[in-house]
């Protein structure tokens, strides 16, 4: 069976209330959701509370679901829906400015601030627990909206379309906010790796 | 052929870390590295910040925990 003939079918049932069918979609697709939501929500009751929330809304809205689309992007779009509400509500400090953290110019259009190459690597983040440790805290400080970009892009590898899809916006927005969040997040690095 | 500036060069960086740039500028993006050591290490450390993100982010998949699978299903049974 093709795996869209496969959603197809899981679909069917959970709208024919089957809670079979529920249950092998929340085993299938659960664990890369939960993951999903632990990406955004650092706390592990929020990520289980808003893989929950996100759950019951897709049992709640599957005759929503067109036939046809991919049930994947479905589903993370909710999860995602869900994590940004739950951090929403969570939030005790404002974002702050991305464009702080953006390469200034001069008006010939030369760099501001010259660029120095870095002395660690990729790969000394792949090696060492502090670098990796640096690394997530910068990427907590990006506002949500470029956050969940960088996340669903460069970590989860989803395509610009499906991000786009997912979150409700046009491609071109995905690629400007993908952009300006690895800007940023090369800024927040700088003084760790240099 | 297009001689961008450092600006022009960072605006278009993301297609050409992807291989997505047109051909004309990318000549005009080496052209302009061969000149700025400035824009050569940002472009390398614009990489190693994908890279970076990657493998600081990099988990494993686990199967939902078995309280939460039945915490769900409870849910949305009761809900029926």
């Amino acid at each position: 069976m093709l795996a869209t003939e496969h959603d197809d079918a899981l679909v069917a049932g959970l709208r024919a209330g089957d809670s079979h069918a529920f249950e092998k979609l929340l085993r299938e697709h659960g664990p890369r959701l939960l993951r999903l939501a632990r990406r955004f929500l650092a706390n592990e009751e929020d990520a289980r509370d808003a893989l929950q929330d996100a759950m019951v809304a897709v049992y709640r809205s599957v005759a929503e679901f067109k036939s046809g689309a991919a049930l994947s992007t479905w589903l993370h779009r909710i999860v995602v829906n869900a994590a940004l509400m739950k951090l929403r509500t969570k939030r005790r400090h404002p974002e702050e400015d991305i464009e702080q953290y953006l390469p200034r110019f001069l008006e010939d259009g030369h760099r501001r601030e010259p660029g120095t190459a870095w002395a660690e690597s990729a790969d000394s983040v792949l090696e060492r627990e502090e670098l990796r440790g640096a690394v997530r805290e910068a990427i907590a400080k990006l506002p949500d909206a470029y956050r969940i970009v960088l996340h669903l892009r460069d970590i989860e590898e989803l395509s610009t379309a499906e991000t786009a899809e997912i979150l409700g916006t046009t491609k071109n927005i995905v690629k400007i906010r993908l952009h300006r969040a690895r800007q940023a997040l090369r800024t927040l690095l700088d003084e760790t790796m240099k | 052929m297009m001689k961008p500036t450092c600006r022009q060069l960072i605006d278009f960086l993301d297609d050409y870390v992807a291989g997505e740039l047109a051909r004309e500028r990318v000549e005009g993006f080496e052209w302009h590295l061969a000149r700025c050591p400035s824009c050569v290490a940002y472009v390398a450390s614009y990489r190693d910040t994908i890279r970076a993100a990657q493998h600081a982010s990099a988990v494993e998949i686990e199967d939902v925990p078995a309280d939460l699978l039945t915490a769900i299903l409870a849910t949305v049974t009761s809900r029926k």
